[in-house]
């Protein structure tokens, strides 16, 4: 990775609403060169997406999010992305990860309602063939995200002025 | 009851802190955008405090020897002679101090007699001067110039040179102006040093803040300048330590002495918490190659040309600043002087800045802004900025 990639990479995971001009100025390169290493770690699935982190519980919407646990049997020659890929299909599961330790994927998912949720992971989930087993957990609250803490309150300690 | 008979008059009329004012306006408007902080706005790196909270679980809350603990000084040794090529024996020419404003302070206090002057470059950090008082000398100002990007030049020391000259005080990188002094700069002001043979406190507690290719020389390293140098630094701007208030003195161990003498009547010795932090600052930090500092450094360096860029894309003249995490920008385009622009720029617009003269008053038509501060909040203090600066020269 080149010094600019890295730069731009630490700037727009701050705020990937910073102007091209801004990024320009801050990382002492050409607008031309960082749109085109931009665009360049973009074709390259770097850069997957810009989205906001949401504190979704001060908003009226309803959600349920669960971390599981998945137990699989890996497939001959595919490991466990086959199975993975199954999984990550589903409209309701936000993230797979392969994990290391007693269970084999950690899978986020996403619905509206409790309901939804329980269907979910009894009619899709550890119906796969290849599930041996699973282990939900509920999200209750969410402390801190992506780096961003949800708490309110300043963290910035410092006298407003000093010399 | 009246107390003038018990105030000790010279310092009774030292002016408080021109910072003062603008701290109690600022403070009273919750959501202002401050860019008058003098300090990081990154948390101590975690092993650091990590260091400091086991070495409390241990118990190891006494005092320490008055120069500070000896493996500390002995880091401090190091890193000088690593980084800066400047040696200094850790068991006498080191001394560890509460901040390096204490360094400043007792190296004054141990040189200075009644009347003696000392020279303090213009703008620069505003408690030299004081301390200069409190020590019992006359500090004598010598301006520095934009149009020479700051540095102090051989022949304002030279006219500004008594007969009871003893002390000059070298402020570089420098608070307010970002200005630092590179080795010509430093090497041609060794004539007059030697010619009216004075000492020069070194503060060099923004060393490690350089930018653009620059590097830091530490003015003890030229030649012929270790014994006629105290050189001054600590550990709040380079690890952003400054609430564990460490900072420390090197120089000739005949000084050294005479300042310990001072220190460790008037204050035993630097909190142990805050050198045992220290000392794992600087132990990992040659392991790793001062890994978090060059991290922040990095950081500041974006937000520095964001900061210069955006006052000069304002139609504000804006010197580059090499050094520390400060920008200068001079706001005398705006018909206002330094404390208007800035107590205008708080009402109306919620962002703080500290006005120029509060640093001298060579100050005067310039604004430090901090840049020490995230991305996304100086963004919106810079479109204030811009708007405010719009609006005045709409009505003007």
């Amino acid at each position: 990775m080149t010094k600019l990639e890295s730069a731009l990479l630490d700037l727009l995971k701050e705020d990937c609403r910073l102007p091209l001009e801004k990024l320009a100025v801050m990382t002492g390169a050409t607008l031309e060169e960082v749109a085109g290493t931009i665009e360049d770690l973009e074709k390259r699935r770097v850069i997957l997406r810009y989205a906001p982190v949401i504190n979704w519980d001060l908003t009226d919407r309803e959600r349920v999010e669960a971390m599981i646990e998945v137990k699989v049997t890996p497939q001959r020659d595919m490991g466990f992305d086959a199975v993975a890929s199954r999984i990550y299909r589903f409209d309701e599961v936000r993230s797979v990860y392969l994990m290391s330790g007693s269970y084999d994927l950690l899978v986020l998912v996403e619905a509206r309602t409790l309901r939804e949720l329980a269907a979910f992971v009894s009619a899709k989930l550890s119906t796969l063939e290849l599930v041996t087993g699973t282990a939900t957990s509920f999200i209750l609250k969410r402390y801190k995200e992506e780096g961003v803490v949800f708490e309110r309150g300043d963290s910035d300690h410092r006298l407003v002025i000093s010399p | 009851m009246n107390y003038d008979r018990f105030l000790n008059p010279s310092i009774a009329a030292v002016p408080p802190s021109g910072i003062r004012r603008f701290f109690d306006l600022a403070s009273s408007m919750k959501d202002a955008i401050s860019l008058g902080v003098g300090e990081p706005d990154f948390r101590t790196p975690y092993h650091i405090r990590n260091a400091a909270i086991n070495s409390l679980i241990d118990g190891e809350t006494q005092y320490t020897p008055n120069r500070g603990i000896l493996s500390l000084r002995r880091e401090i040794s190091r890193y000088l002679s690593g980084r800066f090529s400047v040696e200094y024996d850790p068991e006498t020419e080191i001394l560890v101090t509460v901040g390096a404003s204490e360094a400043i302070d007792v190296a004054l206090r141990a040189m200075i007699r009644p009347g003696d002057e000392v020279l303090v470059p213009e703008p620069s950090y505003v408690s030299y001067s004081p301390s200069v008082i409190f020590a019992g000398g006359t500090p004598v100002g010598v301006v520095t110039r934009e149009e020479d990007d700051f540095r102090l030049k051989p022949e304002y020391v030279e006219a500004a040179v008594t007969e009871r000259t003893r002390v000059l005080i070298l402020p570089y990188p420098n608070n307010p102006t970002g200005g630092i002094m590179e080795r010509d700069d430093l090497a041609a002001l060794i004539p007059v040093i030697e010619k009216h043979n004075l000492m020069v406190v070194s503060d060099e507690i923004y060393c490690e803040l350089i930018y653009g290719g620059r590097e830091h020389v530490s003015f003890a390293s030229l030649p012929g300048m270790l014994p006629r140098t105290i050189t001054v630094n600590g550990f709040s701007k380079a690890f952003a330590m400054t609430g564990w208030r460490v900072g420390y003195a090197c120089g000739p161990k005949e000084i050294i002495s005479v300042m310990n003498k001072i220190h460790q009547y008037g204050i035993m010795c630097a909190p142990r918490m805050g050198q045992v932090a220290a000392e794992e600052a600087l132990r990992l930090g040659r392991e790793n190659g001062y890994e978090d500092v060059l991290m922040m450094r990095e950081s500041y360096d974006r937000r520095r040309r964001l900061m210069v860029e955006s006052f000069r894309s304002m139609g504000l003249h804006c010197f580059e600043p090499y050094g520390a995490f400060y920008v200068f920008p001079s706001v005398r385009s705006t018909g206002l002087s330094s404390e208007d622009f800035c107590a205008r720029l708080l009402k109306e617009k919620s962002v703080a800045a500290v006005p120029g003269n509060a640093f001298g008053p060579s100050g005067e038509g310039n604004i430090r802004c901090c840049y020490a501060t995230a991305v996304d909040k100086l963004t919106v203090a810079l479109d204030r900025i811009a708007d405010f600066v719009r609006e005045l020269k709409e009505q003007a």
